[in-house]
């Protein structure tokens, strides 16, 4: 569990839980394999992936996407499309997250025609995943929409599923699972 | 305001120097929305914005009808003439029905100061206040921190900005090129701006809002007309009084002209428009007198030739345009935060602008399943911080 501490946590200005890790479940090495694993199989199903555009969705997704996008280009040679995506203003259950304005949208071309790899730290309802198919169509018709994940950690309300996945990690309801470059953490979140 | 999330936006003073920035935060966020493809977000789908003008306008009716519409909210008008008002019936049972038909928001404007105010008693529904006679006008208001905003970020006034260039923009954190976070949050955006408001002060709405709204955001406010067209009383504007515009011009960031409001009676307290013009209004010769690095602001609509000539509305200088643009990430940003059920952000008195911007640490935490939504709701009764008493005083 190393230096990871209970910390509060935040949506917005408001403090909703406290977030307590019990278990390291993948060390900083780990996520970095997997991610350059990810990317292989991501230039593989898109033979080089010279139509391809990875996109971030915000907050969590965005800095595995950067390093994503830096390992293809180590990988290919050549650079692909990096963008970021916010979904606050297209969930269901609008309002329940209030939009932050350092979540940018920032798509880098023209979508229209081009492989989109939606990049997230999490999938657990899918309901992000569905908003963000909903968000992308403001942008333009991609040729295909693919999803890569570093956890997959089940109880989808939804029939989305991730193309690439980092790791399978079966969780209950009430744990929360903390993703970054520096690892993967397991925890229970304590509302108050 | 006790409730921490904003319901009602009757005057510039409910939102204070923090809730300017948030605002200003926020349409960041639907400014670019505005430059997508499709320049429409799901946010409000299922909310009635009510649209009552009961005083033409062409600005702020069309850009909060945009910002509705850009948002997906439905939207229903209502005018002065057309409507059962002619037949007699009140405002207050006209409110009554706008709200019966199922309205989430009432936006008003109205020719006497105060009624946003009295139908906001009269209602549950958010109110905004989008003009009350000589009153406020405080989505202007928001609009025009916004444009200064905006060009500080550019660079001005230390640099050429007149020019429509904006620079590149990048990924991430970071964000678009306009990023809040360019000025430390203690550092008033507006700081070190003189501007100057010139002409019918004591009609103008937009005056009132905005002399507060650019005091708070850290600029200094002159305002510049002759006594007859100045408030009988002054001390509690946070302002500097000149009656000789030419004896300040030089020392100008900003020259904020104004239309002499004839439909209140702006026109009679003068000799005549042209004795006015010869000494306010903003011409070549007094244009030689402005720093070269002087923005020109007008909240429209302009009378060419009264208050400005004719081709200076049209300078590089001129913000008009941009003002009018920016009515529409602006008075989405109010919507969203009055509609969204969250109060899309939220105006603790704790909270600054850096609080506001700390990441949410994962994507997918907050179960958004049936349960966790119960409980979501049940924990998001506001903890009501005591609004600190910084509301004194303009």
């Amino acid at each position: 569990m190393g230096e990871r501490e209970r910390r509060t946590i935040l949506l917005g200005s408001r403090r909703v839980g406290i977030f307590v890790p019990k278990a390291q479940v993948m060390s900083a090495a780990e996520v970095r394999r997997a991610l350059t694993r990810m990317t292989h199989e991501i230039a593989e199903r898109n033979q080089g992936g010279s139509e391809v555009v990875v996109v971030g969705l915000q907050t969590g997704g965005v800095p595995l996407a950067q390093k994503l996008a830096a390992t293809f280009e180590e990988i290919e040679g050549s650079s692909v499309f990096l963008g970021s995506l916010d979904v606050a203003l297209y969930r269901d259950d609008i309002g329940l997250r209030p939009v932050l304005p350092e979540a940018t949208t920032y798509i880098p071309c023209d979508i229209t025609g081009k492989v989109v790899v939606l990049v997230d730290d999490v999938i657990y309802t899918g309901r992000t995943v569905r908003a963000a198919l909903g968000a992308l169509g403001d942008f333009g018709r991609p040729k295909a929409v693919q999803l890569a994940v570093m956890v997959d950690r089940g109880h989808r309300e939804l029939p989305i599923r991730p193309d690439f996945v980092g790791k399978n990690l079966p969780t209950r309801r009430d744990e929360m699972v903390d993703v970054s470059l520096e690892g993967v953490v397991i925890g229970d979140l304590f509302e108050r | 305001m006790s409730d921490p999330f904003l319901h009602n936006l009757l005057s510039i003073e409910d939102l204070g120097e923090e809730g300017i920035a948030k605002v200003i935060a926020l349409a960041d966020v639907f400014a670019e929305v505005n430059k997508r493809a499709i320049p429409k977000v799901p946010a409000l789908r299922g909310k009635t914005v009510a649209l009552a003008f009961f005083e033409d306008s062409t600005r702020t009716r069309l850009s909060f009808e945009t910002a509705a519409r850009r948002l997906s909210a439905d939207t229903i008008t209502l005018g002065k003439t057309g409507s059962s008002l002619n037949k007699g019936e009140s405002i207050r049972d006209t409110v009554r029905t706008l709200e019966a038909i199922g309205a989430d928001c009432l936006v008003i404007r109205h020719p006497c100061a105060g009624v946003p105010e009295q139908v906001a008693r009269w209602t549950n529904i958010s109110v905004v206040n989008a003009g009350d006679g000589w009153h406020e006008h405080p989505t202007q208001a928001l609009i025009d921190c916004y444009t200064l905003v905006n060009m500080r970020r550019l660079g001005w006034p230390e640099e050429d900005v007149t020019g429509n260039s904006r620079t590149s923009e990048s990924l991430g954190s970071q964000g678009e090129s306009p990023s809040p976070r360019e000025h430390a949050p203690e550092e008033l955006p507006l700081r070190g701006i003189k501007i100057g408001i010139v002409g019918d002060i004591k009609h103008s709405r937009v005056a009132r809002s905005d002399s507060i709204a650019f005091s708070r955001l850290g600029a200094q406010v002159v305002l510049v007309s002759t006594p007859p067209l100045l408030p009988t009383s002054l001390s509690f504007w946070p302002v500097e009084v000149v009656h000789d515009l030419d004896s300040v011009i030089g020392d100008l960031d900003v020259l904020y002209l104004l239309r002499i409001q004839t439909e209140r009676g702006g026109g009679r307290v003068i000799p005549t428009l042209r004795e006015y013009s010869l000494l306010y209004a903003l011409n070549s010769s007094r244009r030689a007198l402005l720093p070269r690095h002087a923005l020109i602001m007008h909240p429209g609509p302009v009378n060419r030739g009264v208050e400005v000539s004719y081709d200076l509305v049209d300078a590089p200088s001129s913000l008009v345009l941009k003002q009018v643009a920016n009515g529409v990430p602006i008075r989405m940003a109010v919507l969203y935060m009055l509609l969204a059920a969250s109060g899309g952000l939220q105006l603790d008195s704790d909270a600054s602008l850096s609080t506001a911007m700390t990441h949410v640490e994962t994507g997918e935490w907050m179960a958004y399943s049936e349960d966790t939504e119960h409980r979501s709701s049940g924990s998001s009764t506001p903890s009501v911080s005591g609004q600190a008493g910084e509301r004194a005083g303009v």
